[in-house]
C-alpha cells in the first residue's frame, strides 16, 4: 500500500484540496445552472412580478410625467364587481330549460366523476381537495358559459375566450386528424397535399385575419358572385354577434388546424405495422382498427398537442382584432383584446389585471388538464 | 514615375479642392446636414403620405434626413406616451392629434414652440385660420404644434341626385334620415347593383365615433362654444345622460340600418371608398371626400358632390329643465331658419410637436420641417390631394382657389366645399372637441365601446347612456373632478 502512496507533498496537496473540491463539486451544479436561472429570474419572474404590482396600480399623469399609484384591488375589483364586470363576465339572463338542462347534465357527469374517484383505489385527500376545487372553479365557469350563451343574457371576454378555445381546439383536433389519417393511405399526390395542408401555419395571423376580412365581405369581396346568386349581398354575417365569432373561429381553424394535422400524422406514422397487420389478419375492421390500436397508440401525441393549442388559443387576438376590431360591440372581443384595448387607452392597471385573469384561468385549464387527464394517459402509454 | 507622381499630385489636390468647396457650399446651404429626424405618426396613407413624399425635398433642401415611422391610429396615444415616460425617445417628432395634449404638455413632454413660430416668417403663422392657432396649436396660452390640417365633420352629397329628385340638403338629422332612406336601394351610379342611402364609419376601435358626437352636437349645445358638449362645465356632469343624448343615439342607430350592409365593419376609408364610387347618397366626413371626390384615379362622382355644413335640429336640450325643447331666440341663439346647427371640430386637425427631449440640432431640424411642410407653398397644394389626408386650414387655402381648380375641383365645387368648411369655421356655436387629461380614455375606450355595443344591440339606449355616463364619472373621480373640470374649462377658454 505504501509503495503506491503519493508523494509527501501531494499528499499534503490533496489533504487541504479535498475538502474545498468537495465543496466546489457541490456547488458546481448550483453556479452551472446559474446563468440559466438568472435568465429566468431576469426575464420571466421579474416581468411577472412586476405586472402584478401594474395590476394593482393606477397610472396618473403628473407635472414632469407619470407615476404608478397604488390603489390595491381597485382593478380586479372593478372587473369581477364594478363597472367593467359586463364586459368582461358578461351578462347573464334569464334562466331557460335548454339550459338547465345542460347545467344538470354536466353537474351530473361532475358528480358521477367525483363520485367514481371517491370510490376507487387511488383516493387521497390531497387528489380529493383538488378535485372538488377544480370542479367548484369549473362549476362557475360552466355556469357562466350556459346563462350567457344559452339565455337572452350576453357572454363577456371571459366567455367569448372559453368558446373560441373550446370549439376551436376540438374542431382543429378533428379535421388535423381526419386529413392525418387520408395522408397516411396510399393515395396519389398525398405528399402534394401534406405540404399544401401545411400552407396556412406558415401565414402570419394578422395575414390570415385580412384574407378573412375580404372572404367575408359578401358586398365587394372574392366571393360575391356566390353571394349575390343566392341573393345573400345585403346581408353582412360579421355585423352579427356569432356570425361575426364564427368568422373569427374558422380563420383560426383554417390557421391552426395543419398543426395538429402535422403532429398526429408524425405520430400516426411511428405506430408499428406489425399491429395493424395483426389486426387484420385477425379480421378487425378499419373501425377497430384505428379505435383499438392507432388511436391509444396517438394519445400520448394527442394529450399533447391539445394542450399546446390550448393554451395557445387563449392567447388569440389578431384575427378578432382585425376582421372585427372585436365587434359588433364587443362580441368577438377575446381575454387579450379586451386587455390591449384597456391598455391602448394607457389604464396600464385595468389591462394587467385582465391579463392576470386570463394567466389565472389558463393556468388552472392547463393544471387541471395536465393532472386529470394528461398525466393518465402518458402512464398508461 | 515623376511625370505620374506629378500627375497624382495634381489630382489630389484638385479632388481636396473641389471637396472642400463642396463641403463649404454643403454647410453654408444645408444647416442640418447629418441630422436626422425620426417622426411618427398613424398608419398611412392619409397623413403619412404627404410627410413621405416631401421629406426627400426637404433633405434636398436642408439636409436633414426625415425618417417617418407609422402605426396605427389606435396605437399612437400609447406608442407616443409609453416613449415619451420611459425616456426611450426614439421618436423626436410627432404628428398627432392635438387633443392629446392635456396628457402631453403637462408632464413636460412637448417642446414650446411659441418663440420659434413667431421668428420663422415663411411659416407665415398667422395666415393659419385663428381656432386652428388657438385650439390646435396652443395650451394655456403656450403654442407647441404647427398645424397641419384643419379638422371639421360635414356632410356630403350627391348633388346630381338630390337636383333630380328635387330634394333639398338636409338642414336636420331628420331631413339627413329622410334622404338617405329615400336613395336607400336605388341605383346611384348605373352599375346595375342597389346603392346605399347614407355611408358611414361605424367600426369600432376605429375613427367612428366622432360621428355620433357630430350628431349629438345638434341637440347638446346651443348657446355658443363655450357651453360646451361633453360636460357640464359647473359640475363635470357628463351630458351622455339626457334626452338630447337618447336623440342622437336614435338617430345613429336608425343611420345604421340605412347603409352598406356591413356598415358596423366600415372604417372610414371604407365609407370614403364608397361614397367617391357613387355607392351612397351621402355621406359623413372630415373635409376628406372632398378632394377624392375629383381625383380621377378613384372617384366616379366628379362634380356630383356637395358639401354642406353638419345638419341640426330645431329641438334642443335645455339645461335648465333637462328636457328637449323646440329652439327659440333664447334657447338657440344662432339658429339658422330655426335649427341649431353645432359645427363640430372634430379631432382639431393633425398638428406637428416636437419631443422635448430630443437633441437641440434635431429640435431646430424637427421644426424647420414641420413649419417647410405647413408653409403656404406646400400646404396649398396637399390641402387639394384627398389622399394626404389634410384639409384646409390657413386663410390662404379658403382664399386662394389656384390651387383647387388645378386639383381638377370645378369653381362650383370649391366655392361649395370650401364655403362649408368655413360655415363651420365662423360658426360661434362651433363645438370644441374635448381635450382634457386621458381624453383618449374618454372618448377611444369608453364611448367608442359603448357605441358599438348599442349599434349591436348589446346594450339598449338607455343602458348605453348610463354605461358612458358611469365610465366618464369613475375617470373623472379617478383623476379628480376639481382638476378635469379646471382643464375642460380652460379647454373652452372659460375664465370667470
Amino acid at each position: 500500500m505504501s509503495r503506491h502512496a503519493p508523494p509527501r507533498e501531494l499528499r499534503t496537496a490533496t489533504s487541504w484540496w479535498r475538502p474545498v473540491a468537495a465543496r466546489l463539486d457541490r456547488f458546481a451544479a448550483g453556479v452551472f445552472i446559474l446563468p440559466a436561472v438568472v435568465v429566468i429570474l431576469g426575464f420571466s419572474i421579474f416581468p411577472l412580478l412586476a405586472s402584478l404590482y401594474v395590476s394593482l396600480s393606477r397610472l396618473n399623469f403628473i407635472q414632469g410625467g407619470v407615476e404608478l399609484k397604488f390603489v390595491g384591488f381597485d382593478n380586479y375589483a372593478k372587473l369581477l364587481f364594478g363597472l367593467d364586470r359586463p364586459h368582461f363576465l358578461g351578462v347573464p339572463g334569464p334562466i331557460t330549460p335548454i339550459a338547465v338542462a345542460v347545467l344538470v347534465a354536466i353537474y351530473g357527469l361532475f358528480a358521477y366523476l367525483l363520485y367514481g374517484y371517491v370510490r376507487g383505489p387511488n383516493r387521497t385527500a390531497v387528489g380529493l381537495g383538488g378535485r372538488l376545487v377544480t370542479t367548484a372553479i369549473a362549476g362557475a365557469l360552466v355556469w357562466l358559459v350556459v346563462n350567457t350563451i344559452m339565455t337572452s343574457g350576453r357572454p363577456g371576454t371571459l366567455v367569448v375566450t372559453l368558446v373560441y378555445v373550446g370549439v376551436d381546439v376540438s374542431v382543429q383536433y378533428l379535421l388535423g386528424l381526419s386529413l392525418a389519417l387520408l395522408v397516411v393511405q396510399h393515395l396519389p399526390g398525398r405528399r402534394f397535399f401534406r405540404v399544401v395542408f401545411l400552407i396556412p401555419m406558415m401565414i402570419t395571423p394578422v395575414g390570415v385575419a385580412y384574407l378573412f376580412r375580404m372572404l367575408t365581405d359578401t358586398s365587394k369581396g372574392p366571393f360575391y358572385p356566390v353571394w349575390a346568386h343566392f341573393g345573400l349581398t345585403d346581408v353582412s354575417w360579421v355585423i352579427n354577434p356569432w356570425g361575426a365569432r364564427l368568422a373569427v373561429m374558422i380563420g383560426d381553424i383554417w390557421q391552426w388546424t395543419p398543426f395538429i394535422f402535422i403532429v398526429l400524422l408524425a405520430a400516426i406514422e411511428t405506430v408499428p405495422h406489425e399491429l395493424t397487420e395483426a389486426a387484420v389478419v385477425d379480421g378487425a375492421n378499419r373501425w377497430q382498427i384505428f379505435w383499438r390500436i392507432t388511436f391509444p397508440q396517438i394519445l400520448p401525441a394527442t394529450t399533447t398537442v391539445v394542450l399546446i393549442r390550448t393554451i395557445e388559443g387563449f392567447k388569440i387576438v389578431d384575427l378578432p382584432n382585425v376582421l372585427t376590431n372585436g365587434g359588433p360591440g364587443t362580441a368577438t372581443e377575446s381575454l387579450t383584446l379586451h386587455a390591449y384595448t384597456i391598455w391602448r387607452a394607457l389604464d396600464i392597471g385595468g389591462s394587467a389585471a385582465v391579463a392576470y385573469m386570463l394567466l389565472i384561468v389558463v393556468t388552472f385549464v392547463g393544471v387541471s388538464y395536465v393532472n386529470l387527464f394528461r398525466r393518465r394517459v402518458t402512464a398508461t402509454a | 514615375m515623376s511625370r505620374h507622381l506629378a500627375r497624382a499630385l495634381v489630382l489630389m489636390v484638385g479632388v481636396g479642392l473641389i471637396a472642400a468647396c463642396t463641403g463649404s457650399s454643403t454647410s453654408s446651404n444645408q444647416p442640418y446636414s447629418g441630422t436626422t429626424i425620426r417622426v411618427v405618426t398613424f398608419t398611412g396613407p392619409q397623413i403619412a403620405e404627404p410627410l413621405q413624399r416631401r421629406a426627400p425635398d426637404f433633405e434636398k433642401l436642408t439636409g436633414a434626413k426625415v425618417q417617418i415611422i407609422t402605426v396605427p391610429f389606435s396605437d399612437l396615444y400609447q406608442k407616443l406616451l409609453t416613449d415619451f415616460a420611459t425616456k426611450t425617445n426614439s421618436y423626436d417628432a410627432t404628428v398627432f392629434d392635438p387633443q392629446w395634449m392635456g396628457d402631453y404638455v403637462p408632464s413636460g413632454y412637448l417642446e414650446d414652440l411659441s418663440d420659434r413660430v413667431q421668428k420663422d416668417s415663411a411659416l407665415q403663422w398667422n395666415d393659419i385660420a385663428p381656432f386652428f392657432r388657438d385650439f390646435s396649436a396652443t395650451f394655456k396660452g403656450k403654442v407647441y404644434t404647427v398645424p397641419l390640417d384643419g379638422d371639421f365633420q360635414m356632410v356630403y352629397y350627391r348633388k346630381d341626385l338630390f337636383q333630380k329628385d328635387g330634394i333639398q340638403p338636409p338642414a336636420t338629422w331628420d331631413d339627413y334620415i329622410a334622404a338617405a332612406k329615400h336613395f336607400q336601394g336605388k341605383d346611384l351610379n348605373g352599375d346595375g347593383k342597389a346603392d346605399y342611402g347614407s355611408c358611414l364609419a361605424m367600426k369600432r376601435s376605429a375613427q367612428s365615433y366622432w360621428a355620433w358626437i357630430s350628431i349629438a352636437s345638434a341637440y347638446l349645445q346651443s348657446q355658443g362654444t363655450k357651453q360646451g358638449a361633453f360636460f357640464n362645465t359647473d359640475t363635470m356632469q357628463p351630458l351622455t345622460n339626457n334626452p338630447g343624448a337618447a336623440a342622437a343615439l336614435d338617430v345613429y342607430k336608425q343611420l345604421s340600418k340605412i347603409g352598406p350592409p356591413d356598415q358596423l365593419n366600415n372604417d372610414v376609408g371604407d365609407s370614403r371608398g364608397l361614397f367617391v364610387t357613387g355607392r351612397c347618397a351621402l355621406s359623413l366626413d372630415w373635409g376628406d371626400i372632398g378632394p377624392l371626390a375629383v381625383d380621377k384615379a378613384q372617384s366616379t362622382v366628379q362634380d356630383k358632390v356637395g358639401a354642406i355644413i353638419l345638419p341640426g335640429s330645431k329641438r334642443v336640450l335645455d339645461r335648465a329643465t333637462g328636457q328637449l325643447a323646440d329652439c327659440n331666440a333664447t334657447l338657440c341663439p344662432y339658429a339658422i331658419n330655426g335649427v341649431n346647427h353645432s359645427p363640430y371640430a372634430a379631432f382639431g386637425g393633425w398638428s406637428g410637436a416636437i419631443n422635448a427631449a430630443a437633441p437641440s440640432k434635431v429640435k431646430d431640424a424637427a421644426f424647420a420641417f414641420l413649419s417647410y411642410m405647413s408653409q403656404p407653398a406646400q400646404s396649398s397644394v396637399d390641402v387639394t390631394i384627398g389622399k394626404t389626408g389634410f384639409n384646409p386650414y390657413r386663410n390662404s387655402h379658403f382664399s386662394n382657389q389656384g390651387p383647387w381648380l388645378a386639383s381638377g375641383m370645378s369653381a362650383g365645387a370649391a366655392s361649395d366645399y370650401l364655403g362649408a368648411i368655413q360655415a363651420s369655421l365662423q360658426s360661434p356655436n362651433m363645438v370644441l372637441d374635448l381635450r382634457i387629461p386621458q381624453t383618449a380614455y374618454y372618448q377611444q375606450t369608453a364611448l367608442d365601446t359603448a357605441l358599438a355595443q348599442f349599434l349591436a344591440g348589446e346594450i339598449s339606449l338607455n343602458q348605453a347612456m348610463t354605461q358612458i355616463t358611469d365610465q366618464w364619472n369613475k375617470k373623472t373621480d379617478e383623476i379628480g373632478r376639481a382638476q378635469q373640470l379646471a382643464a375642460y374649462r380652460s379647454s373652452l377658454s372659460i375664465t370667470k
